[in-house]
């Protein structure tokens, strides 16, 4: 994590849980970084990346998805996994962030 | 004549319990066992091996060791369980929708602004004026 602040590159998690559910996963797991709620799942759905009724009680979440995004607003690399279990590396999106130039 | 305890059933299925549970709170964590869960699967492997042993023993040697019946169940269910690992961590874990839809690179990031951990508002035209850049992560929540 410090790599990527020593990089300028600021982290945030989305998912449609509660800000006291994401403060439980943040203290359980030392997590430092900014976790954001979109209980409505609406960002989830502006990025595509929409699961429908993946979650309990046929509730509307986020399917796994990294996006890094430059200073002008721009999308310049996505990871999309085919399985929930496996998400992108640290390196890889170290490996983005050093493409990114500037 | 006193049989045996044999013990390469009771160890051998002790190990397939190890290889079931321990994926997620340990081998889940480090990116090189969670891709591929090949530790696990040589636990199963293992376990597998050490049951085999057993019940041979049991079927070969029955004046020797016990085992039979209690093996014959361990053996089976070792099995279900060993399918119930490959299916979920094949099969289960890949039923999420398609992301064609998913905004590309080169399309802008449509702006935001959502609450943090404290219930504060955060606008992503904030973060981004910090940084050089940002990584959103979606995750699934544990909902």
């Amino acid at each position: 994590m410090t790599e990527f602040h020593d990089r300028g590159v600021e982290v945030v998690a989305i998912s449609v849980d509660s800000p006291a559910e994401s403060q439980k996963l943040c203290q359980s797991r030392g997590y430092s970084f900014p976790f954001l709620s979109d209980p409505n799942a609406q960002v989830i759905r502006q990025y595509g990346v929409l699961h429908p009724k993946g979650g309990e009680d046929d509730k509307d979440i986020a399917r796994p998805a990294e996006f890094l995004v430059d200073t002008t607003g721009t999308i310049r690399w996505v990871n999309l996994t085919d399985d929930f279990r496996v998400r992108a590396r640290p390196e890889a999106v170290l490996g983005a962030i050093s493409r990114l130039g500037g | 004549m006193k049989r045996h305890w044999n013990v390469a059933i009771w160890a051998g299925f002790g190990v397939v319990i190890v290889a079931l549970v321990s994926y997620i709170p340990i081998f889940a964590r480090f990116p090189l066992t969670r891709d591929v869960p090949w530790a696990n699967y040589l636990l199963f492997l293992l376990g597998g091996g050490l049951l085999a042993v057993g019940v041979r023993r049991a079927f070969q040697d029955p004046e020797h060791y016990r085992g039979k019946i209690s093996g014959s169940v361990f053996a089976v269910l070792s099995v279900l369980l060993c399918g119930f690992f490959v299916v979920g961590t094949v099969y289960l874990t890949k039923q999420i929708p398609s992301a064609e839809r998913a905004l590309r690179p080169g399309q802008p990031a449509p702006p935001f602004v959502l609450q943090d951990i404290a219930g504060k508002q955060v606008a992503s035209s904030e973060l981004l004026k910090g940084h050089r850049a940002v990584v959103l992560v979606f995750y699934r929540g544990y909902w």
